[in-house]
């Protein structure tokens, strides 16, 4: 990083230090100069807003931190005084909640956008992979932290998923032992909980540099998905695209402002203002909205698969589900290498976009599904037929229908270059 | 665009959905108007301090507040010496004394209310083995919080043909499974008001609510307030921030 060529400035202390250690070149070079494309359309703000909602997960979780104790039988009611004794606490504390569920709004949209405009194709296949890798590493720092307030939920909701690592074969009891430190969640698992609640997001911070490093590399993608030819197809990052940053953000801030201000416990589960109490099961045991599709997935698999005409079970139904569910982060992480397509745009790919429309839909009717009661019926149909039916379209999409639409899909005629596209655009 | 707006609207649509689960098979309460309803809700003062008595002459022999101090009370409009007053009507336990024992002595301003039994236990071998709850959080931890207690204690009726009840249960319209321990708690006239407030099960239960709401969102007030002038400040800033960026990008295609 930064030894080549160096920035001459003009305020001397800003010089000496620079000569020193070219961080202002660096700033200079990646942020001020950076050449990015012209032709941006607003979903390229959700990276910004992103980050920006990190850093506020930071800042407002280290001042909780500050009030909270971790103890079951104290953790309850830690919450409770900040929302009620400590100075501006609850703003606090619903700034964490729902920003935890704004963060999470924020990704999604930020890769439905790689999706939809291809921008984890070749060269960003690592830069995809660890957008990839952050976003599972935020379902962990959400999960955990969602035990923090030892609610009922708290608790329920931790039983439930942390007993799925007990389906792997040879070590899932270790493991689930390991996380829980003991036989059931109890206080040592609230303990180590708070403890790497803390580390991950600072594990997420150093994946985000790397993120946007390998992103400096590549340079970015854009609604065409042509790579930049001249200096024509490009703006310098300052001042247009950190003059857009900041306007998309304050439009995102308006938004996540009227939910803390205005209905700060829409997202949140009521039975989590019950204290945990591991003799009362709820009715009904939720996660959060954001991990409802990747729920439903889990819990789609309710059938043992073994040999036929045998009682030979190779993958038990609880096994199943937890390879279900992991399996469709982890065709993510392979997304680059399912759609091969030479297009990346899914402007110029009219097939590919209405099947990802569909994916979208299948993932958003997957939430619901997820939401529901494991007994449910949707018009006198168990739910849970529809939540394979969901699953396996899923699947099929990165499986089957991302490897055939590359082979086969003609696509439409890409312009010459990004500058063109605009100027033809504008002409209209 | 058009289009891209549509799936974060029919997204932000389904959010909600994950937490509309209803209950049980009970029917969900009727939305009852309130006055700390919307965006510029506050609480009626007079309604929490009926409320109050509600809670102290007669759900307090069961369920207990304990988040909540008397110096909390000065939010319904009371002055410190009232609050003395209302501290000084219950007794507490403190200790252990210089000889090591514990000991009573009145409620101070910054003690909590004391709850009714020592313990779980307690509470419920009083109770026909059922848990009353303390109320501190109570309309936070229910569904449509509000509108449900309301419901909850207006919703009293014979139990449908065919249902046994045991002894000490009860039915209820709004209960989740319609079964709950707890007698009606409240009848006509059990209350007396010091004005002409009408002396109803209804008016009692909205009281209360009024009351308990406060107990459980002491910040209602504040967050709206703030929250309103926040939302002014970021649209303002956003339309500034939006001038900047046109006229920043106006040279550009
Ligand atoms: C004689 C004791 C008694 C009195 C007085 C009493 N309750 Fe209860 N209450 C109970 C018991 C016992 C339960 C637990 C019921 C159950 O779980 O079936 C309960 C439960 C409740 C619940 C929770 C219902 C649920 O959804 O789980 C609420 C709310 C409630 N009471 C409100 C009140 C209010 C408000 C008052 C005063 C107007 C009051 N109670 C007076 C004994 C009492
Ligand atoms: C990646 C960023 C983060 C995410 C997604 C996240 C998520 C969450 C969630 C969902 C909760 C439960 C909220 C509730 O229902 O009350 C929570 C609680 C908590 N978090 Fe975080 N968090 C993040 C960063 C941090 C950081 C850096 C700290 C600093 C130590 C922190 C400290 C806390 C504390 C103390 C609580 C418990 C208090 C409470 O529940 O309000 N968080 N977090």
């Amino acid at each position: 990083m930064g030894s080549s060529e160096r920035t001459v400035f003009e305020n001397p202390v800003v010089e000496w230090i620079d000569s020193r250690l070219p961080v202002f070149t660096m700033m200079q070079k990646e942020y001020g100069v950076f050449p990015t494309p012209k032709n941006f359309n607003y979903l390229w703000n959700f990276g910004a807003i992103a980050m920006f909602m990190l850093v506020t997960m930071i800042v407002t979780g280290i001042v909780l931190a500050m009030h909270y104790t971790a103890d079951v039988t104290q953790s309850f009611d830690a919450v409770e005084r900040i929302m009620r004794d400590v100075n501006g606490g609850w703003l606090l504390r619903y700034m964490h909640s729902n920003g935890g569920s704004f963060f999470f709004i924020a990704v999604y949209i930020h890769i439905f956008r790689g999706m939809y405009y291809g921008s984890y194709k070749q060269p960003r296949e690592l830069l995809w992979i660890l957008g990839v890798v952050i976003f599972i590493l935020m379902m962990a720092t959400a999960f955990i932290g969602y035990v923090l307030p030892w609610g009922q939920m708290s608790l329920w909701g931790a039983t439930v998923i942390t007993n799925l690592f007990s389906a792997i074969p040879l070590v899932g009891d270790s493991i689930v032992t390991l996380l829980w430190g003991g036989f059931s969640v109890d206080n040592p698992t609230l303990t180590r909980f708070f403890a790497l609640h803390y580390l991950l997001p600072f594990v997420i911070f150093a994946v985000v540099f790397l993120h946007i490093w390998a992103l400096h590399v590549t340079g970015s993608n854009n609604p065409l998905g042509l790579e930049p030819k001249t200096e024509k197809d490009t703006l310098p990052f300052h001042p247009y695209y950190t003059m857009k940053d900041s306007f998309g953000v304050v439009v995102f801030l308006l938004l996540y402002a009227y939910v803390v201000f205005f209905a700060p416990n829409m997202l949140g589960h009521p039975d989590n203002y019950i204290p945990a109490n591991s003799l009362v099961t709820p009715a009904h045991i939720v996660p959060e909205w954001y991990f409802l599709p990747f729920y439903a997935m889990l819990r789609a698999i309710t059938f043992d698969i073994g040999i036929p005409f045998t009682d030979i079970v190779i993958i038990s139904a609880k096994l199943g589900g937890v390879i279900t569910m992991f399996g469709s982060l982890l065709l993510w992480l392979v997304l680059p290498w399912l759609d091969t397509h030479p297009l990346r745009s899914a402007r110029f790919r009219p097939l590919y976009k209405k099947l990802l429309i569909l994916l979208v839909l299948d993932f958003i009717f997957l939430g619901y599904v997820g939401s529901q009661a494991a007994d449910a019926t949707l018009l006198g149909i168990p739910l849970s037929v529809f939540g394979l039916i969901a699953t396996g379209l899923y699947f099929a999409y990165f499986i089957v229908i991302l490897p055939w639409l590359s082979k086969n899909e003609k696509g439409r005629e890409l312009p010459a270059s990004i500058h063109e596209a605009v100027l033809a655009k504008n002409k209209k | 665009m058009k289009k891209h707006l549509l799936i974060l609207l029919s997204v932000l649509l389904v959010m909600p959905l994950g937490v509309a689960i209803a209950g049980g098979d009970a029917p969900e309460a009727e939305h009852q108007r309130w006055h700390f309803d919307g965006h510029f809700g506050t609480f009626d003062r007079a309604a929490q301090q009926r409320g109050l008595k509600v809670y102290r002459e007669v759900c307090a022999a069961c369920h207990g507040l304990k988040r909540i101090a008397f110096r909390n009370l000065e939010a319904l409009g009371y002055d410190e010496g009232q609050v003395k007053a209302i501290a000084g009507e219950y007794t507490v336990e403190d200790g252990p004394d210089d000889e090591g024992d514990m000991f009573e002595r009145p409620a101070r301003p910054s003690d909590r209310f004391p709850s009714p039994f020592a313990n779980e236990n307690q509470a419920k071998s009083a109770n026909n083995g059922a848990l009353p709850p303390d109320l501190s959080l109570i309309i936070k931890a229910r569904h449509h919080g509000p509108d449900y207690v309301y419901g909850l204690l207006t919703g009293y009726e014979e139990a449908p043909e065919g249902t046994t009840l045991l002894e000490g249960q009860h039915w209820n319209k709004y209960m989740p499974g319609h079964i709950i321990a707890m007698a009606p708690p409240v009848s006509d006239d059990q209350v007396t008001y010091e004005d002409e407030t009408p002396q109803t099960v209804e008016q009692y239960s909205k009281d209360v609510v009024e009351f308990l709401a406060w107990a459980s969102e002491p910040e209602l007030e504040e967050r709206k307030s703030t929250g309103i002038k926040v939302l002014i400040f970021l649209l303002a800033f956003a339309g500034i921030m939006y001038a900047i960026k046109k006229k920043i990008w106006a040279s550009v295609h």
